[in-house]
């Protein structure tokens, strides 16, 4: 086993130790597992960086090019924003959510050829990189928007029919679940719409042309456009709070189609068997 | 020594009988005087409230003295004693500690982790310390047990979550808007429940009070105790956009606030969420309205049912609360029965020296002629003896102060050695302020 893959298993290894500690930090009242659990992650976040540096320099290429890469990629890039996030809001409960996530991306990833892909030259610019990583950072961040989307459907039920269970006492309050809402509009929606138009530029380079339609462009650009529905409906005709919470939740449904659905389902440039020419 | 407790609670007597035993807060002189008085009781404490009286006392026979308190209260207050038998419950020694440290960290309370009683215990204190009726024993057991409380107050969330409706409206307006120092509430109406809620609204920051009544006066009055405005009843519909938090407690037979007028209040916030807190019967808001999105209405049986889940919570959290005061009571227990052993030890020494001196005495009566010298070697040669006789006995009582066998020890060798009656030695261990608490 390299030293790479040994690390991207012990990184595996430290985000189930951190899921079992939020799950259980969810049902138990013990605030000792969810403080423990936010320090394990860290821990595994640390183990991760490090993962990515050694596969980074042992490609010499910015490791997203293979489907193994890119989920480990999209999990660090998720890790990273939530621990952002908890160091701003300090809302354990959305870890919750957030470290499964990056587990089952991390499995998932380990079922993936983790050998290093031969590129296609056609791919060797650096556009190919920037593109790839601000795509990655505004899913990671519309994770967390669609986290504290369910965050708040569950704590807006509660409030609503007026029955609470324990969840109530330890969810955030709907005013701060629905300010990071718009706190990750407002980072992920720029980071998108510059992974798209820096696609774009790396499309003409490689292929001649901006825009070629295929299936991951038109998913990536009603995606686009459902977030800029929101954000447009946020800012100037009061979508907020429960509304605003469900668009959130559809838009990463359907990034995560556009992720792994286009790559299962449909074919097209942007299929990794492409990339490595198999 | 031991701590016995006498008295009567929510738990065991109706407020007729709990009225008729209370004691005056500004007269507990007399009282206390007069328990002190009683021949088994050394220390004595007095707490009363509304939910409770009850006598706390050290004594040295724990049995009489619980006698001895129980006609006291009766006789005090003029009635019989068989009336209000069923009523008292008692406690002596671990029992005792144990109960004292669950009042006052609230744990026997009506209202589970409520925050006064340590505060009518500390008053109840307060005075026994002034007249002087606590004396050592006492002064150390009610700082333990305002430690204990402390303790489970901080460990543990019993006291976490309102347990009233006006606190529970303001924590639920924390839940929906996190932060209150930038909002603003409309009291509709003037009853006492809004005032009250209004105030505590106001206290946790809420920077924005109007007030509408339908006599304009009463609204401009209780606006300006709250820094507020007054807005004429008529046209208060106007102004809910203005405000966060809506309190209505009118006594209008009809609802004043429906779903449409909301829904336009509503779109003129551009969606803001808007709380809305209807205490009337009957209700002033139509139901309805919490259907609007962002908007959330409760009723006074809706926050009373908020009210019953928190105390749910805090009987979760009760039981961690419990494990502390069994934690305390064993070292306070420990503490109590090895009061004792050190002057007994003290008296031991006495009652040898005593024998030694005397049979000195006798000898020295007996050999006239004996030279200086040889007097002393005698005299050392006695005291040889005691030391070495007593040495092991004395290194075991010591020892026994580290577990509970401490009084034990105490008892048999008070009783091996016919030492003098306990009481005796009070003068010495009864200074009435506590060194350690000065």
């Amino acid at each position: 086993m390299t030293a790479n893959l040994l690390l991207f298993k012990i990184t595996l290894l430290v985000y189930f130790v951190a899921t079992i500690c939020y799950l259980i930090g969810v049902i138990s009242r013990k605030e000792g597992f969810r403080q423990s659990a936010v320090w394990i992650l860290i821990s595994g976040f640390s183990v991760h960086c490090v993962t990515i540096v050694v596969r980074w320099c042992s490609t010499g290429a910015v490791p997203v090019a293979s489907m193994h890469e890119s989920l480990s990629f999209f999990a660090w890039a998720l890790v990273g924003t939530y621990l952002l996030f908890y160091w701003r809001y300090r809302t354990v409960m959305l870890g919750a959510f957030i470290t499964p996530l990056a587990l089952s991306l991390m499995i998932i990833g380990t079922n993936q050829s983790a050998q290093a892909p031969a590129l296609n030259p056609m791919l060797d610019s650096w556009w190919f990189p920037v593109h790839v990583t601000l795509a990655f950072l505004g899913h990671a961040v519309f994770a967390i928007a669609a986290a504290a989307g369910i965050m708040y459907l569950l704590q807006e039920r509660m409030l609503k029919s007026k029955k609470f269970s324990g969840l109530f006492y330890r969810l955030p309050s709907l005013d701060t679940l629905d300010s990071m809402n718009y706190k990750c509009l407002t980072f992920g929606f720029p980071l998108m719409t510059m992974g798209i138009i820096s696609g774009a530029i790396w499309a003409n380079s490689a292929w001649g042309g901006y825009w070629r339609w295929d299936p991951k462009e038109t998913w990536a650009l009603i995606t686009w456009f459902i977030y800029a529905a929101l954000l447009h409906g946020r800012l100037t005709i009061g979508w907020r709070g429960r509304r605003a919470a469900i668009v959130a939740i559809i838009g990463f449904c359907l990034l995560l189609f556009t992720f792994f659905g286009v790559n299962m389902f449909l074919s097209g440039e942007h299929s990794f068997r492409n990339f490595t020419g198999q | 020594m031991h701590i016995v407790i006498v008295g009567l609670s929510h738990k065991t007597a109706p407020v007729e009988i709990r009225e008729k035993l209370a004691f005056a807060p500004t007269a507990m002189e007399r009282p206390l005087r007069q328990m002190l008085e009683l021949a088994t009781i050394t220390e004595g404490l007095i707490v009363s409230t509304c939910n409770r009286v009850e006598l706390c006392a050290v004594t040295r026979e724990p049995d009489a003295a619980v006698a001895e308190l129980r006609r006291f209260l009766a006789e005090y207050h003029e009635i019989s004693p068989e009336e209000i038998n069923e009523n008292l419950f008692d406690y002596q020694g671990e029992e005792a500690i144990r109960h004292l440290f669950r009042v006052s960290s609230s744990l026997d309370s009506m209202v589970l982790g409520e925050p006064q009683i340590l505060g009518q215990i500390k008053t109840a204190y307060g005075y026994a310390a002034e007249f002087k009726t606590a004396g050592l024993i006492l002064n150390r057991f009610l700082h333990k047990a305002f430690s204990v409380a402390k303790r489970v107050r901080t460990e543990t969330a019993i006291a976490s979550n309102a347990v009233s409706v006006s606190f529970a409206a303001v924590e639920l307006a924390r839940k929906i808007f996190d932060r209150l120092d930038n909002k603003g509430v409309m009291i509709i109406g003037a009853g006492e429940m809004c005032e009250l809620a209004a105030r505590h609204f106001v206290s946790n920051g809420i920077s924005k009070v109007l007030v509408t009544n339908r006599t304009f006066e009463r609204a401009e009055k209780l606006a300006a105790e709250f820094n507020g405005k007054a807005v004429p009843f008529d046209s208060f519909v106007d102004h809910l956009a203005e405000v966060d938090i809506v309190m209505t407690s009118t006594g209008a037979p009809n609802f004043i606030l429906g779903k449409r007028q909301m829904e336009e209040v509503l779109k003129r916030r551009k969606n803001r969420p808007m709380f809305l807190i209807d205490i009337a019967v009957p209700r002033d808001i139509d139901p309805k309205v919490n259907d609007i999105g962002n908007t959330y209405l409760y009723d006074v049986d809706d926050l009373q049912g908020v009210v019953q889940a928190n105390l749910k919570e805090r009987q979760k959290e009760a039981g961690k609360a419990e494990a502390i005061v069994e934690q305390e009571i064993g070292q306070f227990h420990l503490w109590l029965g090895n009061l004792e052993v050190k002057p007994t030890v003290i008296a031991l020494r006495r009652k040898f020296e005593e024998i030694r001196q005397q049979e000195l005495e006798k000898t020295f009566g007996n050999l006239k002629d004996l030279t200086g010298k040889q007097r002393k070697s005698i005299e050392a040669m006695a005291g040889a003896i005691i030391n070495k006789i007593l040495h092991k006995p004395t290194a075991a009582l010591k020892n026994s102060q580290n577990d509970t066998s401490g009084e034990d020890y105490v008892d048999a060798v008070r009783t091996l050695f016919d030492l003098p009656a306990p009481s005796d030695d009070d003068q010495e261990i009864k200074p009435l302020d506590d060194p350690d608490q000065a």
